[in-house]
């Protein structure tokens, strides 16, 4: 058997491509429209008996808020869920195309599927895009040889540890675990250190906010505990200023019915093909 | 052709000391252990930029994160096959010589740079530095990364051909120790692998048990 090697080789054409169309967009004096970004809080930890993930849940458009409750943690397969910072489409469009192929590799192996293969197809999709997919994860779960934990960068970079932070908040959320992670910790203590740390980002961040997601897993059992604290409840008006009817006095009423005669009628179907 | 500016960030780069030295039956390999974003915040405090592209060849990782595993990866599979093929382990030159082609074929894009060491049959302990534009070259020491140029005076002062095991360990800790205390991307614990004709051994220090300098 004889393998060419020379074929083993990195391919870059696609960013090319992206500053030629960039240039003529720019001659006609537009630019290419934005993407929207989950300016976010998003963090993991190890503990003794699996994986707890956590997110908050506010998507943002520049300064405006676009969604109040997103979920960010996506699911991977069965036994590994992903959490999704950076561009939203980017997030979310990358998590499904590698849940479904490991879907198929999974069929294929007739095995749950590992977290290393998760990490492995994410970095080097994200790799060959040279960090355009603006997508920065961190991917948990539970396989064959214990709990796992990544963090995935855009440019396709990946560090295996037991602690991690992505997002515009994580900088927040990593004092929290720096100050409090211990390892082998219980559930509760784990789940409660991710909601902390969490919690730290959206109060301390303006980009993160609303609520707190939470993602459990263990070794055959995921709790997906959606939301798990609402840590910005919407507060309840003490006052009203509806006017109960019969307030204003009624001095006379007068009716007039209008006369309308049907003209033409026609129906315009729908083209639902 | 000119590579267009990429409107991310850089990404994360390994900022780093690097070092490998030769000594008489072996070779060490070591390097710190910082990954960083920007220059500014520490992604990750514990990585390991000695990476195992074969039994007993080892190679440490400088410049772009993302560039230098997809790079490292693709190396170690080039070289199981190709021990597979030959029916033997691997030269240290020829796994210094995948690493080069893939840096210089790509030189353009990719911004990582390394340093191969270890043991092999024919030459015995050796070292090799790949640069960022695809140099190859043999010395009996070599050091790299951002922390290196701290060093560059106490490697030439204090190296000597022919050490023996703990006169070797002592000088790469002293150098790393040197370079993490000057520049501000190295940093961590020290990882070092003693590659050897009998096998590999690695020994990290951590921080509090370095050796102390007048510098602080």
């Amino acid at each position: 058997m004889h393998t060419d090697l020379s074929e083993t080789v990195i391919v870059f054409v696609s960013f090319f491509r992206n500053a030629l169309l960039e240039r003529d967009v720019a001659k006609v004096g537009c630019s290419l429209p934005g993407a929207r970004k989950t300016g976010t809080t998003i963090c993991g930890v190890v503990y003794k008996d699996g994986v707890v993930l956590g997110a908050d849940t506010r998507a943002t458009e520049g300064m405006v808020v676009a969604d109040k409750n997103c979920s960010k943690i996506h699911y991977i397969s069965p036994n590994v869920y992903c959490c999704g910072a950076g561009t939203a489409a980017d997030t979310e469009m990358t998590t499904q195309l590698i849940s479904s192929n490991l879907e198929l590799h999974s069929l294929s192996t007739n095995r749950l599927p590992r977290v290393a293969t998760a990490c492995r197809m994410l970095k080097q999709m994200l790799f060959r895009y040279q960090g355009y997919i603006g997508a920065a994860l961190v991917l948990g779960g539970v396989d064959c040889n214990g709990p796992h934990l990544y963090s995935i960068y855009p440019h396709g970079s990946t560090d295996k540890l037991p602690y991690v932070t992505m997002g515009s908040g994580s900088l927040a959320a990593m004092a929290v675990f720096e100050d409090r992670y211990k390892p082998d910790m219980e559930e509760e203590d784990a789940k409660r250190l991710v909601r902390d740390a969490i919690a730290a980002g959206i109060f301390n961040d303006l980009g993160s906010g609303s609520n707190i997601d939470l993602c459990v897993i263990t070794k055959g059992k995921v709790d997906y505990l959606r939301p798990h604290d609402e840590a910005n409840k919407k507060g309840v008006r003490t006052g009203d200023y509806k006017y109960k009817s019969g307030t204003t006095g009624v001095l006379s009423k007068l009716v007039i019915p209008l006369q309308l005669e049907l003209m033409e009628e026609s129906v315009q179907t729908m083209d639902t093909s | 052709m000119d590579r267009p500016p990429n409107p991310q960030n850089t990404g994360v780069s390994t900022g780093t000391t690097i070092l490998a030295v030769k000594f008489n039956g072996g070779v060490i390999i070591g390097s710190d252990s910082r990954a960083s974003i920007g220059g500014s915040y520490v992604s990750n405090k514990m990585i390991n930029k000695l990476i195992q592209v074969h039994d007993k060849i080892f190679c440490c990782i400088a410049g772009s994160l993302a560039d230098a595993q997809a790079v490292t990866k693709m190396a170690k599979f080039q070289l199981s096959f190709h021990s597979i093929q030959m029916e033997a382990p691997p030269l240290v030159k020829a796994a210094a010589s995948v690493l080069k082609e893939l840096c210089y074929n790509n030189r353009e894009e990719l911004q990582a740079g390394f340093i191969t060491a270890g043991w092999d049959r024919k030459r015995g302990p050796q070292v090799y530095t790949v640069s960022m534009g695809g140099m190859l070259i043999s010395q009996p020491f070599t050091i790299g990364g951002s922390g290196s140029t701290f060093i560059y005076g106490y490697a030439d002062a204090k190296f000597k051909p022919d050490m023996s095991r703990e006169e070797c360990l002592q000088f790469t800790t002293n150098a790393l120790t040197l370079a993490i205390g000057r520049d501000n991307v190295s940093g961590g614990v020290v990882h070092m692998v003693v590659i050897t004709e009998d096998g590999v051994e690695h020994v990290v220090v951590p921080g509090d048990k370095l050796p102390k300098f007048h510098d602080e």
